[in-house]
């Protein structure tokens, strides 16, 4: 196996203080789906954007498809396909256009290029909408415009920058459905960048977690979550209150890194059928009422928990946004 | 040879725009026109003021009309690539391999063919007003070509303003900010021996009176080739000039990025 991207130390502040990335190294194995996860503003894009040759490091190295970034972009930017975060596509013009004018960048014209522009079409079940304006697409649609415009000139890496955020369920089926094509019938590499653990759980054959500009562990999906020895608890209350009740889970021996959420308790704990009576009693005497209770095998929710000492779900909204 | 062909390909995106919403020409026109026929009507007698030389003032005011539009129209041309921006197609474009020269100079192309087509009629509504064009269709050529190379050099500078303050506000300022003086400190509206002397200095380095001066000379009075043609040179060279600056604020973009 061969590293088709390979960044090591790279290094942005923006301005005096925002560090954006502070040390990001990641390798990622050539017909590999590499997972990038972590909050708004952990430094996922900024990796992106330097990698696809946007953006400049300040400092650190960068390698991808085995060409300098920082040497040769032009070279880099013929082998790499980017679906960025924000649409790419111009909403007045069809999908018909959009996707010859990116051909035209990468030097694809005449019969080829309208032959690939039919394809790409139909392969993403846009064939009926091609001539019409690309404002009036569905999010779906338009999601599957902006990867078939990342793919026009058949990269060997592909970037994928928060792919599905904002799709229904059926349209995220889709993209992933597609994701996993592209790794197995073309053989691509692609970086993919999440806020959605179980989606990097099902694509990635390798996960970096990564916060405030670095990685804090990196590893396959399974082994990062058989590290974490032990099992999850979840309880689900009758009235609600979980934020209370997470009080009562205080000082339960060998029960740890406990949050709320709507409706109910997470913890950790070394055994879960051991520590399930002691959490029901101390619930019961601050006047809570459990409806279940469940012993899990840890997600990577509970590896991110770990790892970034906060809870996954709502770390974005309370980290700042450096774009 | 393939900088030839993205260039095109990208005034394709703005001429299909302008073909399906056509309207748009005729909504920058209204100010020029308003500006023919109310300055042709208003100032219809400082043709008489001793020094300005006599003649129609239609004839006198045509070539600035023309020459405003070419700026006003030019100058907005930064706005396409804001909603670029805005919207993602931007970074998109900067990606892929694409010569930055063509995302500048497809755009400059699109700017100038819509100022061909507002010349063309405000030609025609001046001819329709009595404007006598001494210098026939060659003259009406030249002041075309005049327009064209105006226009490229200011949707240039509009480009490179829109990418790298990113603001609508900031280019909008430009504008109208820089349309007005430009066009009083040239002999647009005014002869330039009436000017007081200061505007007459001021004005051999203003680009909006050679263009002015080139146009008037070709289309409405026996031609002056040396004028005519030390005019279009001076032109051609800002256009460039401006060119290359809007080229390199993509990677002026790209490192604030």
């Amino acid at each position: 196996m061969t590293a088709s991207i390979q960044a090591v130390d790279l290094r942005k502040t923006y301005g005096d203080e925002v560090k954006a990335l502070d040390g990001m190294s990641i390798t990622v194995e050539a017909g590999t789906v590499f997972g990038l996860l972590g909050p708004n503003g952990a430094g996922k894009s900024t990796t992106v954007r330097i990698l696809s040759t946007l953006s400049r490091p300040d400092s650190g190295t960068a390698e991808v498809a085995g060409i300098d970034v920082l040497a040769d972009p032009r070279a880099v930017r013929r082998a790499i396909g980017v679906v960025g975060q924000r649409h790419g596509f111009d909403p007045e013009a069809t999908g018909r256009e959009n996707l010859t004018l990116q051909g035209e960048f990468y030097e694809l014209t005449g019969h080829e290029l309208a032959r690939r522009v039919g394809e790409s079409l139909d392969r993403l079940g846009l064939a009926g909408a091609g001539d019409r304006a690309a404002k009036t697409y569905s999010g779906g649609m338009q999601r599957r415009l902006d990867v078939a415009m990342g793919l026009i000139h058949r990269p060997r890496v592909l970037f994928l920058d928060e792919p599905t955020t904002g799709l229904d369920p059926e349209a995220r089926a889709d993209m992933w459905q597609e994701i996993r094509r592209l790794r197995d019938e073309q053989r691509m590499t692609i970086l993919l960048t999440t806020h959605y653990l179980e989606e990097a759980d099902s694509l990635a054959s390798q996960v970096a977690i990564v916060d405030h500009g670095r990685v804090v562990v990196e590893g396959q999906p399974d082994q990062l979550k058989s590290e974490l020895e032990g099992d999850t608890i979840e309880v689900e209350l009758e009235r609600g209150g979980a934020g209370s009740a997470l009080a009562a889970l205080e000082g339960i021996p060998g029960v740890d890194a406990a949050t709320s959420s709507a409706g109910g308790l997470r913890a950790r704990t070394r055994d879960g059928a051991r520590a399930i009576p002691a959490v029901l009693n101390a619930l019961e005497a601050r006047g809570f009422a459990a409806r279940s209770v469940t012993v899990a095998q840890p997600s990577l929710d509970e590896v991110y928990l770990r790892h970034v000492g906060r809870a996954f779900h709502g770390a974005g909204e309370a980290e700042g946004v450096a774009a | 040879m393939s900088a030839t062909r993205q260039t095109w390909q990208v005034t394709l995106r703005g001429t299909r725009v302008l073909l399906r919403q056509p309207a748009f020409l005729g909504i920058t026109l209204t100010q020029p026109i308003i500006w023919l026929l109310l300055f042709g009507a208003l100032f219809k007698a400082v043709t008489d003021i001793p020094g300005f030389g006599g003649g129609s003032y239609i004839d006198f005011l045509t070539p600035g009309i023309v020459v405003m539009l070419a700026v006003s129209s030019a100058g907005w041309t930064g706005m396409g690539f804001i909603e670029d921006i805005n919207g993602g197609v931007m970074d998109r474009m900067l990606v892929s391999p694409v010569w930055r020269g063509a995302l500048n100079a497809g755009s400059v192309l699109y700017a100038v063919i819509q100022v061909l087509i507002q010349t063309a009629l405000i030609v025609a509504l001046s001819l329709a007003l009595g404007a006598n064009f001494v210098g026939g269709i060659g003259g009406i050529a030249l002041l075309m070509l005049v327009a064209g190379l105006l226009a490229a050099t200011f949707a240039s500078f509009s480009n490179a303003i829109a990418v790298l303050a990113r603001q609508r506000e900031t280019l909008i300022g430009a504008v109208t900010f820089v349309l007005l003086p430009l066009t009083f400190l040239s002999s647009a509206l005014m002869a330039k021996r009436l000017a007081p002397a200061w505007i007459q200095d001021v004005s051999r380095f203003n680009p909006v009176n050679w263009a002015v001066e080139a146009g008037r000379s070709a289309a409405m009075q026996h031609i002056d080739w040396g004028l005519v043609g030390g005019r279009l040179a001076l032109l051609a060279g800002l256009a460039l000039l401006a060119a290359g600056l809007a080229t390199r604020a993509f990677a002026r973009y790209q490192r604030s990025l």
